[in-house]
């Protein structure tokens, strides 16, 4: 609350400015915000994706517009966005004027950059200020002429965006939907084509694009499409809405049931096929990834214990089935006479089995500790598995830093192996489904009301007659079957295992999918899964960035959806529950100031 | 014979002697209070009996039968319940669920429907509000319907830690009425209270403690008379 305090406050003294005034700061901003992103580096790594790209006749490199271009026309836009919403302008002229001006400035501030790089070297210090991104500000013009078209294309994305702003909500989202998916297919246009490559969609897909990116006339057609699309959907949402709340509960549930079948059908299950070995592989990594999630959900969601070291059950699983099946000197069937070489499918039965017993002597040592300390024990004996692998003591079984290799494929009964990854995938999303069935009867049964309970308030379940040893030991348990079972199937998929495999960072990603999905809930994992753990994947050709948009996407989900993305109907109840007790106190609160303030004489003179 | 039975219990907190030999009763039909200053070792003495805190001496029998070493979690099955201080239900979960975790250990559906029709004759508050989600009830309506959850797993007896604690006058009036009928349905009550006043004014007996150690019982006549209780707690 004293954010929004101080937040509201600053906004108040913000009025004071003139609109002109307004104008300078909005400019500034985000022109500094540019000149920010070019120093960073990330700007010039944008500029090298296109968006809209043509060749042409006779040139041997493409022009168009790039990524980098737009997000400096985005930030110019936004500026005029901001004028126009600070001052409130109502007319739509003066609005555009002041947009202009703001998006003028932004453009001015941004003009800095080229000026000072043409008469000073600053490379030594930011290794970013490339001559490539020189020509890029000066759009390859050279200073004079390029500071001009700087100027310009900053005015008129900021009058853009002033306009937008001014619109009706009904003229607006058409238009934002349209860039949006021009920009969406435009990034994206490599992963769209090679999903594309098929002869018979040749013809469509070449009227579309060019290799580097869309040619202007499929943006074109695209961004029609996506404001037709959304202009029908506004003009008829409002009665299919009317429609679909005057069916009967049981068929309203019905259609939502069967819409979100249809939907997961469609992208776990069709998808892939369609999709090639790129996108199977990462589809095969969200699949682990929401077996490993749902385990942790039943730790975490369900039963409320904080686990920072849910990787070490992924690697007890993964290690089983190596040293079970592996053509290696380590494995246990080549190192002890009796013992036999297991096949994939029994070894992954051994090391479910084996995760849930680590779990259990995991959660011994934690039993009574609760909280913040309960992450950080956790956090512990997570690492202690992990050193424990990488230790000369362990390296003579384990195999130590070198790893197990070659760890066979499952067969199946026909003989023939599963080693691609997307028929592997097609094992993950069985046993995902699988998983899903358990965690959802646990969810419902008497275990799970106890986790419930325990996740409340341990003193009061212990009061009702729940036995916390038991009831914590099996959230250990069932919650670390998942893992081991992910674990098997990773160690088949990669083929070798090593220690490194196994850092705290995967505990990390699925303790943050869970919570941007939604804590506890089922569907939650599987959107979590696909969010954190496929968007990086496709973002891969950004290097490091990546994490920080996978920052920028955690930070943005709890801001704008604090109850994840797919909350559980428990938790969607216990936001509300927290809204309204906050809603109230304010109003208590709101209601003892006035009386304060009508009963103290000083109170309004203030 | 004594539903509930404690002899000569001590605790120790580390080196500290909390408890030095407690000995209290609780018999069939009634509602014995405990009561004393903050500190004086009343909340120590529930957890002790309800086996939350460890027992380095002495004895607690229900029904004549001694428990020994006994986990927390069985003694509900045994019938000893204990209701903890500070109102703490559910918070999200409705008052319909927040009544079904009370009979956890219960497996007979039909006994434990009617217990929840008994336990909402009780609390007739609750029988309005048996979907909505228990953190949004009043002060009062929780502390009842923590007592109500209490009782759902059918207790010999049903010890309440601080009931009144950060209520309006009023509804501690409201919630002493219902620990009155609680009683008369059958489940002796024991009450730990700092509110002492209104604790012996719906007892029928009390204890004194001081520093870990009883050191006045009586009736709650006697006690509500006696010129030492009068000024140390009804003032």
């Amino acid at each position: 609350m004293a954010f929004d305090v101080i937040a509201s406050s600053y906004r108040e003294r913000e009025k004071e400015h003139t609109p002109l005034g307004h104008a300078v700061i909005a400019g500034i901003s985000f022109g500094a915000t540019g000149i920010f992103a070019a120093l960073v580096g990330i700007l010039y790594l944008f500029h090298e994706r296109w968006i809209v790209a043509w060749v042409p006749e006779g040139a041997a490199d493409p022009s168009g517009l790039t990524l980098g271009q737009s997000l400096l026309l985005v930030f110019a836009m936004w500026a005029g966005v901001q004028v126009a919403r600070k001052t409130g302008e109502e007319r739509l002229g003066a609005a555009c004027l002041l947009g202009a001006g703001a998006g003028l400035v932004a453009g001015a501030v941004l003009c800095v950059l080229p000026i000072i790089m043409s008469l000073v070297k600053l490379r030594f210090m930011f290794i970013a200020l490339t001559q490539h991104l020189y020509d890029m500000l000066t759009s390859g013009l050279g200073l004079g002429l390029g500071v001009v078209v700087l100027l310009v294309a900053g005015a008129l994305a900021g009058a853009f965006g002033a306009l937008l702003y001014r619109l009706s909500p009904r003229a607006r989202r058409p238009i934002i939907y349209a860039l949006v998916w021009m920009a969406s297919i435009g990034v994206f246009q490599e992963l769209i084509q090679l999903l594309a490559q098929q002869e018979v969609l040749d013809p469509i897909r070449e009227w579309f694009f060019t290799w580097d990116g869309l040619r202007p006339q499929g943006a074109i057609a695209i961004g029609l499409v996506a404001a037709a699309v959304i202009a029908v959907w506004d003009t008829t949402r409002a009665r299919l809405e009317e429609t679909f709340v005057a069916l009967p509960q049981g068929q309203q549930r019905l259609l939502h049931g069967s819409g979100v079948a249809l939907l997961l059908i469609l992208v776990l299950i069709l998808f892939p096929l369609v999709a090639g070995n790129f996108i199977g592989q990462v589809m095969l990594f969200i699949g682990l990834f929401i077996l490993m999630g749902m385990g942790l959900n039943l730790e975490i969601g369900l039963a409320g214990l904080l686990d920072l070291g849910f990787v070490a059950f992924y690697a007890v699983g993964a290690y089983t089935c190596a040293l079970l099946t592996a053509d290696s000197p380590y494995a246990i069937g080549q190192r002890v006479d009796w013992f036999p070489m297991f096949n994939w499918w029994w070894a992954m039965g051994m090391a479910v089995l084996m995760a849930v017993f680590v779990g259990v002597l995991f959660g011994i040592p934690v039993l009574k500790i609760r909280g913040d300390y309960l992450a950080v024990a956790t956090l512990g004996l997570g690492e202690i598995v992990r050193v424990l692998v990488l230790s000369d003591f362990a390296a003579p079984v384990l195999a130590g830093a070198q790893g197990v290799l070659n760890i066979p494929p499952p067969y199946l009964f026909t003989g023939a192996a599963v080693d691609d990854p997307i028929e592997l995938y097609y094992i993950a999303l069985g046993a995902a489904a699988v998983a899903a069935y358990f965690a959802y009867r646990l969810e419902n049964s008497r275990l799970g009301r106890a986790w419930t309970a325990i996740r409340d308030d341990e003193d009061v379940a212990q009061a009702l007659g729940i036995n916390l040893v038991n009831v914590k030991l099996l959230a250990y348990g069932l919650g670390a079957a998942f893992a081991g079972l992910a674990g098997a199937i990773f160690a088949t998929m990669l083929t070798s295992i090593y220690p490194h495999s196994f850092q705290l960072i995967i505990s990390v990603n699925v303790l943050a999918l869970i919570i941007v999905g939604g804590m506890g809930s089922l569907p939650g994992v599987v959107v979590g899964a696909l969010a954190l753990i496929g968007l990086p994947e496709l973002l891969r050709e950004f290097g490091e960035y990546r994490f920080f948009f996978y920052g920028v996407a955690i930070v943005a989900v709890m801001r704008l959806r604090p109850a994840g993305l797919w909350p559980s109907a428990a938790r969607r109840r216990e936001m509300q529950l927290e809204e309204e007790t906050r809603a109230a106190v304010e109003a208590q609160l709101a209601a003892e100031t006035e009386s304060g303030a009508a009963s103290s004489p000083e109170g309004p003179a203030r | 014979m004594a539903v509930l039975d404690v002899q000569n219990l001590h605790v120790f907190y580390g080196q500290i002697h909390a408890l030095h030999g407690v000995s209290l009763s609780v018999d069939k039909d009634e509602i014995v209070t405990l009561i004393g200053a903050n500190g004086a070792g009343k909340t120590t003495t529930l957890g002790a009996i309800s086996g939350v805190l460890p027992v380095a001496e002495g004895e607690v029998s229900l029904d004549g039968q001694p428990l020994g070493k006994i986990m927390p979690h069985d003694l509900v099955k045994m019938g000893i319940v204990q209701v903890p201080e500070g109102r703490r239900i559910f918070g999200r979960l409705t008052v319909e669920e927040n009544l079904g975790m009370g009979a956890f250990v219960r497996k007979d559906k039909d006994g434990i429907v009617e217990s929840r029709e008994r336990v909402l004759e009780m609390f007739p508050v609750l029988k309005e509000r048996m979907g909505q989600v228990a953190g949004t009830l009043s002060g009062g309506e929780q502390q009842m319907l923590a007592m109500a959850r209490g009782l759902m797993s059918r207790p010999r007896v049903l010890l309440l830690d601080e009931p009144s604690m950060g209520l309006a006058p009023m509804l501690v009036e409201q919630v002493f009425g219902a620990v009155q009928q609680v009683r008369d349905q059958g489940v002796p009550v024991l009450l730990v209270e700092q509110n002492a006043f209104m604790a012996l004014q719906i007892a029928d007996r009390g204890y004194v403690m001081e520093t870990g150690e009883i050191s006045l019982q009586g009736s709650n006549r006697e006690l509500l008379e006696n010129e030492d209780v009068k000024r140390a707690y009804l003032g």
